[in-house]
């Protein structure tokens, strides 16, 4: 089974307060740390799962600047064999129809069953990777995928539902799959695999390369052009609570004894 | 006269909420554009869908077909692409669940249509559409535009516009035949997997913590739980602990998870991303804790404190041990 997992390298937000910078189209990435999309972790955890189990050879591949190769590198020393970097000035801007089309003019010309994404990334939220690639691919998908099983050149995956509701559905290979957080444990990455990883090539493929003309990336290729961001305006606010953590304690437990809860 | 198309989503003998409210979004859509609303529905004996639509569309266009009966994006994007072909839609919307997901990109792709997802707000200004959508997980709101078209697709986030109350448009119903021919899709549904029945119902809880991220590992679960125990209440959680496998998915609040109401809904270390806040939100009390003071939860939550949730848990306990002891 030769895998292709397709990875992005997103600043980790979930935590940390973010304000937006200058351009008022973007964040201020100073500061923030950069780690693997969580989906794609999930994602390539289980393409080194299904190369253990039926053999095989995994490629990583993200799109980006040379900053990415760190998250190219967590990749090879998580299970990778391989890893490519996709670089072009042109292709920043792109939104998720870009990027697919980016990613399948590569794709298309390895040898692969198997493609594997996260369903979406934590940073833009578009969710339309995985399945636009599949479309411009020319192969079917499944998106917000919880279990893979193979029989016989089909796979068999849980798709989550809403509600905790999960459906199994079949998906002839090739094909592209969209995996959904919780999928797996993705494992810790040894010592030895990240000295390993820091030794092995990670080819970079540009705008040229790929076959693609300026205005079919970026901004110009993209479906969606970002006009303005912005704080969401506040509905309702929290009473916010002062003092010292005894203090703050003691006003829950005054509220709660008031709304006889306690 | 052009048309706004919605696709109605049901699953199970259902009409799915997001149908609604995509109905009462697309209304809207059809003031601003001259266009008319239509409804898109798809299935196998849903008749009875078909008029129930007919209270809040214009024109429904029903396709009738055995393998339809379960959603198939395959199936789907065969029917809809020759729909949208014919009709020429201005807009199409769709869902932005897990049907929606799965369809709406290839469409867009095949039709040459763009396409923005989990849209929150929709405008037409002109021709342009410009489409309000979150990014970093609802921490900001960005307005984009998208590139001029003939038509465009869209999907509609859940529970973001108000169900349309009906509207005395008494639709008429159009039965088109189905373009699927005997050959199987290539994808095939085969069954719905229900979740097993867990040991503890939070859904029926008066009292409910909710731990996230911020619980930072899964050693730190029992002093909560220790907490909730005091409070006579239950642990609940959101989607990052279940998928870390912390706590089972039967204590899962959000949208792929439980929907819950409880008197007391204490919020420790969750940022409030939207899936959960979906499922928490009409609790009577809700008293969030997170060390952002930026946190979305904050806009949900009645009382908020900007702590270590580490330092208030021991505290709040010890409080609450000497209140019940007077």
């Amino acid at each position: 089974m030769n895998i292709i997992v397709c990875v992005k390298h997103v600043p980790e937000t979930a935590e940390a307060e973010i304000e937006i910078d200058s351009t008022g189209t973007a964040i201020k990435k100073t500061g923030l740390v950069f780690d693997i999309n969580e989906w794609d972790d999930y994602a390539l955890e289980e393409a080194v799962l299904l190369k253990e189990k039926l053999g095989g050879t995994v490629t990583a591949i993200t799109m980006g600047s040379e900053d990415s190769d760190a998250v190219l590198r967590k990749c090879l020393a998580r299970g990778a064999d391989d890893a490519i970097r996709l670089t072009d000035p042109q292709f920043e801007g792109s939104d998720g129809y870009a990027i697919a089309k980016i990613l399948s003019r590569v794709i298309k010309n390895l040898p692969f069953n198997l493609v594997l994404t996260g369903a979406q990334a934590s940073d833009d939220g578009y969710a339309t990777v995985g399945p636009t690639l599949a479309t411009l691919l020319g192969i079917p998908h499944a998106t917000m995928v919880k279990k893979i099983e193979f029989n016989d050149g089909v796979a068999q995956v849980n798709r989550e539902l809403e509600g905790g509701l999960e459906e199994i559905v079949e998906v002839p290979l090739p094909a592209v799959l969209a995996v959904q957080t919780g999928i797996n444990e993705p494992r810790y990455v040894s010592i030895m695999g990240t000295r390993k990883a820091l030794k092995k090539e990670i080819k970079t493929l540009g705008l040229v390369d790929v076959g693609l003309s300026e205005n079919e990336v970026g901004e110009a290729g993209s479906w969606a052009k970002i006009e303005k961001m912005y704080v969401p305006p506040v509905e309702k606010q929290a009473d916010f609570l002062s003092g010292s953590p005894e203090e703050m304690a003691a006003k829950i437990a005054e509220i709660l004894k008031t709304k006889g809860l306690i | 006269m052009t048309e706004i198309f919605v696709l109605a989503e049901h699953r199970q003998g259902q009409i799915r909420d997001i149908t609604f409210e995509m109905l009462s979004k697309g209304r809207e859509l059809t003031g601003q554009t001259n266009t008319e609303l239509t409804a898109v529905l798809l299935g196998k004996d849903v008749k009875t869908h078909a008029n129930s639509l007919q209270d809040y569309a214009k024109t429904v266009l029903l396709v009738e077909d055995p393998k339809l009966e379960n959603f198939n994006a395959d199936a789907y994007h065969k029917v809809l692409s020759s729909l949208v072909k014919e009709h020429k839609p201005l807009l199409t919307l769709i869902g932005h669940t897990s049907f929606g997901v799965d369809l709406a990109p290839s469409l867009a792709v095949s039709m040459n249509t763009p396409l923005a997802t989990d849209c929150i707000d929709l405008e037409f200004k002109g021709e342009t559409l410009t489409v309000t959508r979150q990014m970093y997980g609802g921490k900001v709101n960005v307005k984009a535009t998208l590139r001029k078209a003939e038509g465009y697709i869209a999907t509609v986030r859940q529970a973001t516009f108000p169900p349309e109350k009906k509207a005395p448009v008494n639709g008429k119903i159009v039965e088109v035949p189905s373009i699927l021919s005997e050959e199987v899709t290539k994808k095939r549904f085969i069954k719905y997997v229900l979740p097993p029945p867990g040991g503890v119902d939070i859904s029926a809880a008066e009292v409910l913590i909710g731990i996230g991220r911020g619980i930072k590992d899964g050693s730190n679960i029992p002093p909560v739980e220790g907490l909730a125990k005091t409070l006579g209440g239950a642990l609940a959680c959101s989607r990052p602990i279940v998928d870390k496998g912390w706590l089972p998915n039967d204590r899962q609040v959000g949208s792929s998870g439980k929907t819950v109401k409880p008197k007391l809904y204490l919020a420790l270390g969750i940022s409030g991303a939207f899936q959960h806040v979906l499922g928490m939100k009409t609790s009577d009390l809700i008293i969030a804790v997170n060390k952002d003071p930026k946190a979305p939860i904050f806009g949900v939550a009645d009382y908020g404190i900007v702590e270590d949730l580490f330092k208030i848990v021991p505290a709040l306990e010890s409080k609450i041990r000497e209140l019940k002891g007077k």
